[in-house]
């Protein structure tokens, strides 16, 4: 189940040196620089484990690291992340059953000094936001660390194989997956320094300074200080509550994306999605020019709430747009079978005789994102409940500086929006982290205010009303 | 609360919100030579196609705004369709008892000129067959975007706007 051709990726290129793994004995033909879950889906392995009370089969939902359903037994070791984590010939992959426990064989690592890291400003996270923020602040004079825990940067650009709307100078008509190339580019022009497969698991005060300690491939500690820290963390995917959601084959949109877009696994061959906001539009899209049948999109809301532009590009391919209609329940024994949606009334009511089965194996999930905010929680951000942010989101300045002095937040972790936006948000946030370590110039600042004009121009028609609402509840002067 | 546009519910504009939302060129303006027209009818960030045209013909007051072409201006280049993040813009031009579509195609395989390709309107459904006379390759598209030319009969010209390539 690995796409070959692609109208605009090509996977032969992207495909490393093949390695074998083994699930459960069995020998699985897997490639270098794919993770563990991407290549059990190719194989046709969806049960990655099952639930400990209940017994019930579980499969990928977030596919970024996000969630925990992607959690198995990797050489003896429990609560791998799969989805993030590298494959390496000769694996031992098994599903958990029950609780799991650690090896009684192997004895943990000694404890030796970690490896400590310093810089001007520390980024957490590697996305359109973070790279933005880190290009800036190395551009004004500071040394930059980057860290993320994905195996490679670029966040969610990875899997944007479609072009980006906005100005042209903030990458319009260009693809996603273009532009983490070209950002990474930036990135390795000055420098900074980068590390991936690091989880950030805490964000501490340390006097003045911040101190980030992170994991390296699930077994190394280093400490990461810096005077200041810009947090972009992204988001995570949202769930909503029907019968039989955690089938296997009910996955995040983005989850579907990583999958055939960064690895080239087809997700399935028959599809429903939830939401018709532009990621289930795009999804859609790309689920076609994949050439995997989308049966259709289901939307609870009376219109489209992505922009018609998508819309229509997937209505001419002949996908159908249920607006008013939802998600009943996923059918199915091991794994998602079918999906029965049904009408909605103006109160939001089932109407009673509607309903309409779906043959699909694959159920997508793209009824929006919460911005991710453990770190800044941990640190004492101050945080308040924004519904138009997309939830819990760190109060902040206009320069993207939380309620702790020299702790920046930016992209889909202030709130969420799009990638345009994060970036201009990490741009913000980079230069201001820079002069906050005390190694900008001021007249930097002309650069911050620059980006804060785009991004009010941005944000000023009709689709940005809603985060300009929120922005009124978080933004303090 | 306002009214929801029927083509918010829908998903496609039908060709009487075309001609009150966007206006449609002169039959005139559509013999002399191909003409962009731009599907897009809701206010988003964005501005390549006004910013990517060589004649100006593509009238945006704010970046918000909607696209407006002059339809004089255009000299049919397509460099719009080319660079449309939306893949919004077409190109129409009535050549006999034909006109001539372009269109973005981001699906494999792409056709090549002189192929039968199956005609698609804005729901997908097949309308008839055309006869691919031009074809820009990615590699050659401004926009990263190939775009197909197909010739379809005159009373098709303001329905087909997708192609499907059918190969045994």
């Amino acid at each position: 189940m690995r796409l070959t051709e692609h109208p605009i990726l090509n996977f032969e290129k992207i495909r490393k040196r093949e390695v074998t793994i083994y699930f459960e004995g069995q020998p699985i033909k897997a490639y270098e620089g794919e993770t563990i879950a991407m290549a059990l889906h190719a194989a046709g392995i969806r049960t990655l484990q099952h639930s400990i009370n209940k017994h019930r089969p579980r499969g990928l939902f977030c596919a970024i690291g996000k969630c925990s359903s992607c959690l198995m037994k990797v050489n003896g070791i429990p609560n791998v992340r799969t989805c993030i984590t590298l494959v390496e010939d000769g694996m031992q992959i098994e599903r958990q059953e029950e609780k799991p426990a650690l090896p009684k064989t192997t004895k943990p690592p000694k404890w030796k000094e970690p490896q400590r890291i310093e810089a001007d400003v520390v980024v957490i996270g590697g996305g359109p936001a973070g790279m933005m923020a880190a290009i800036n602040a190395s551009e004004a004079g500071a040394r930059v660390v980057l860290l993320d825990e994905n195996p490679m940067l670029g966040g969610q650009l990875v899997k944007q194989t479609h072009k980006f709307f906005g100005k042209r100078e903030q990458f319009a008509g260009v693809r996603g997956i273009k532009i983490a190339e070209i950002l990474q580019e930036e990135l390795k022009k000055r420098n900074v320094e980068v590390f991936l497969e690091t989880s950030a698991i805490m964000l501490l005060q340390d006097g003045e300074e911040k101190l980030v300690v992170g994991v390296r491939k699930n077994k190394e500690l280093i400490e990461f200080k810096g005077k200041t820290v810009v947090v972009a963390t992204g988001a995570m995917e949202r769930m909503i509550p029907f019968e039989g959601n955690d089938l296997p084959g009910v996955y995040g949109a983005g989850a579907i994306q990583t999958l055939m877009n960064t690895y080239g696994v087809k997700p399935g061959d028959r599809v429903l999605i939830v939401g018709a906001g532009n990621v289930g539009l795009i999804l859609a899209y790309q689920l076609y020019q994949a050439g995997v049948k989308v049966e259709a999109i289901v939307e609870a809301m009376p219109k489209i709430g992505g922009y018609f532009v998508h819309a229509a590009k997937v209505r001419r391919l002949g996908i159908p747009i249920l607006t008013r209609h939802t998600i009943l329940r996923a059918e199915g024994k091991e794994k998602v079978e079918r999906a029965v949606v049904a009408q909605l009334d103006e109160n939001w009511n089932v109407i009673p005789g509607t309903e309409k089965v779906f043959e699909v194996d694959v159920i997508a999930l793209a009824v929006g994102l919460r911005p991710s905010i453990e770190l800044l929680h941990q640190a004492g951000c101050q945080i308040k409940y924004v519904p138009e942010l997309g939830g819990h989101v760190v109060i902040r300045d206009s320069r993207m500086e939380t309620t702790i002095k020299g702790i920046f937040v930016a992209g889909d972790s202030a709130g969420i929006e799009e990638a345009t936006t994060a970036m201009l948000e990490g741009k913000i946030a980079g230069i201001a982290a820079a002069l906050s370590a005390g190694v900008a110039s001021p007249e930097w600042l002309k650069e911050i205010e620059k980006a804060q004009k785009e991004l009010d121009e941005f944000r000023s028609g009709p689709f940005g009303r809603k985060v300009l609402e929120g922005l009124k509840k978080v933004v303090i002067q | 609360m306002s009214e929801i546009p029927r083509y918010l519910r829908e998903g496609y504009l039908s060709v009487e919100e075309l001609k009150r939302y966007i206006g449609l060129p002169s039959e005139e303006r559509l013999r002399q030579r191909p003409v962009a027209v731009p599907e897009c009818p809701q206010e988003i960030p964005c501005t390549p196609c006004a910013e990517i045209c060589p004649t100006n013909a593509i009238l945006m007051e704010h970046p918000n705004a909607t696209p407006k072409v002059d339809y004089e201006k255009c000299i049919g280049c397509s460099l719009c369709v080319q660079i449309c993040p939306g893949l919004a813009f077409f190109m129409i031009h009535y050549v006999g008892d034909k006109a001539r579509v372009t269109l973005p195609h981001e699906i494999l395989p792409v056709p090549n000129v002189g192929e039968e390709v199956v005609l698609l309107n804005r729901v997908g459904e097949e309308v008839g067959k055309g006869k691919v006379v031009t074809v820009v390759p990615r590699e050659k598209s401004r926009g990263d975007t190939p775009i197909v030319t197909v010739e379809v009969p005159l009373e098709l010209a303001w329905d087909v706007r997708a192609i499907k390539v059918v190969r045994e």
